[in-house]
């Protein structure tokens, strides 16, 4: 029990700790990859702390909903990467959290960024509110979908059971498996706003979703904002590293060392993946506004289908 | 050699590589662009390769080994670039043609991949758990490939649905035991002689009408007014 709870404590820290490195991360190899040195990949670190010494300008026509979003959505995504075991799944919340309390989190933390969006009645922000609601409405059944078929194979919608399961073997070289992963890093490339879907660095008015949200927020405020996306980039990232690849992760009761082995497995298995996600984003094109449909209706289809070869295994 | 994996194993990377064939059935579908698309074909008859190969291995069937080279060499190399020298020729690089939006042919295709499933598991009842889950992906492919000849419009993708639907045939046939390899390479070269055809007659409707768009040739056909 104890020990659970000291456990949930790090992971809380950890979270928070090594997302703007695998942010900075992401944009080091990306600005490689463009024959750009880059900058350090601790530079997402200073610019958080620029950004909290900073002064927040609010605008004369924005509410309180204006201040409170950041903070509430920040708390959201935080409260959900609580629950994505990293380096061990001897969690103390993991009993009470489960696929669906993230996506709920999620989507909380998505609709405050949207209302704040649409808050201090700029243009902008309505599009982009308007825009990243279209994409959540294709996203969320979709990342339901994967739940769904994840909990057939495995009997529970817990992270935490499904990393166990998968480890003892229970799932092996399954198709409704291979499926569910490609859903899924398809969900979470437009959860993130990453580049196909959306891109994480442009200020060019007809392209940006989640930029346009934020574009009023400074000091602050946009530090909160800047870090819950951070936090989210590494929660999907734990998420599909737990659920698919959760070899070298701690099970409960796990000695020391094999606490050590899970953190470094998880920071691993983190990188790769971030390094993976900048290749990725480097060699396609962002995708028309009009495409986003069938983007994600082909997340949702290959969970359909990741469901439906799971009866099929079932039956034989 | 590869080391013999057990049963089990080789049954579900036999089930993983059918479905990356099945995967790359639905990117047909997905896909936009002519030469996506030639590409994604190309990368299916890859996965027909790979998926006749390993049913060579586990059957211990070296006749299938030519299945595999067959696929490899012939609808994995020569036709993709054999089609992308037309798309080139022909000068269409644009966007593909649908004739159903591209969301409602996905939705069709699952449907369709489920209708096979719900079809080949009642009726194979009897045979051996690798072969029944290998028709039931090989039926799939057929589908897809058919629904992809349905709607498009342009000759090239027809073709290629053409294509497709016989990588799924080709499927069926290495899952089950006992097909002879002359079959095979007959069904290989008939597609070649079709793709040589199918070549010449790009020609021909694009010389008669200036468009690949079969939709022109309805009316010759009797069946608009």
């Amino acid at each position: 029990m104890n020990t659970s709870i000291a456990l949930q404590l790090v992971q809380i820290l950890l979270a928070v700790a090594v997302a703007p490195l695998v942010t900075g991360w992401v944009r080091l190899v990306k600005a490689r990859m463009q024959a750009r040195r880059g900058p350090s990949p601790l530079q997402p670190y200073r610019d958080l702390y620029r950004l909290l010494q900073k002064e927040a300008v609010v605008a004369h026509s924005a509410s309180w909903i204006f201040r409170a979003a950041p903070y509430v959505t920040f708390a959201a995504v935080w409260a959900a990467s609580c629950i994505v075991p990293t380096f061990t799944t001897d969690l103390y919340l993991a009993p009470a959290a489960d696929l669906i309390a993230l996506v709920a989190l999620l989507g909380l933390a998505r609709f405050w960024t949207a209302l704040a969006g649409m808050d201090a009645g700029t243009p902008f922000g309505g599009l982009g509110s308007s825009r990243e609601m279209m994409i959540a409405s294709l996203a969320e059944p979709a990342m339901l979908m994967v739940t769904f078929s994840l909990s057939l194979l495995s009997g529970s919608t817990s992270p935490a059971h499904i990393a166990a399961f998968v480890l003892s073997g229970g799932i092996g070289l399954s198709v409704s498996i291979g499926l569910a992963l490609m859903a899924l890093v398809m969900v979470a490339i437009a959860e993130n706003g990453r580049i196909p879907i959306d891109n994480p660095a442009t200020h060019l008015e007809l392209t940006m979703v989640h930029e346009a949200m934020v574009l009023e927020y400074s000091g602050r405020h946009l530090a909160m904002m800047e870090m819950a996306g951070m936090v989210r980039l590494t929660l999907y990232i734990a998420l599909i590293g737990c659920l698919f690849m959760p070899w070298g992760i701690a099970l409960p009761g796990a000695a020391p060392a094999g606490l050590a082995v899970g953190l470094g497995a998880f920071l691993v298995k983190t990188f790769t993946i971030a390094t993976a996600l900048a290749l990725f984003e480097t060699s396609i094109a962002k995708m028309r506004v009009f495409r986003y449909a069938d983007f994600l209706g082909g997340a949702l289809l290959l969970g359909l289908l990741a469901t439906i070869f799971h009866y099929v295994s079932e039956a034989v | 050699m590869l080391p013999q994996a057990s049963p089990h194993a080789s049954y579900e990377i036999a089930h993983l590589i059918g479905a990356t064939v099945l995967m790359a059935g639905f990117g047909l579908l997905y896909q936009r662009r002519l030469q996506a698309v030639l590409n994604t074909f190309a990368f299916q008859a890859m996965a027909l390769a790979a998926a006749a190969g390993w049913q060579a291995h586990i059957q211990n069937a070296p006749h299938l080994w030519a299945t595999a080279g067959i696929a490899l060499v012939f609808k994995a190399i020569l036709v993709p670039f054999a089609l992308h020298w037309l798309v080139e020729r022909l000068g269409i690089h644009r966007t593909v043609e649908t004739a159903l939006s591209i969301g409602w042919t996905m939705v069709v295709g699952v449907a369709l991949v489920a209708l096979s499933i719900l079809l080949v598991l009642p009726v194979t009842a009897g045979a051996a758990a690798l072969t029944r889950e290998s028709l039931a992906l090989a039926m799939s492919v057929v589908l897809l490939g058919l629904l992809m000849m349905i709607t498009r419009h342009n000759a090239v993708t027809q073709v290629v649905g053409f294509m497709a639907l016989e990588n799924g045939l080709i499927l069926a046939a290495v899952s089950a035991k006992g097909m002879p390899l002359v079959v095979e390479i007959s069904v290989a070269f008939s597609v070649l002689v079709a793709m040589t055809l199918f070549g010449i007659f790009f020609f021909r409707i694009r010389e008669r009408f200036d468009t690949l768009d079969l939709h022109y040739l309805e009316t010759y056909r009797g069946d608009r007014q």
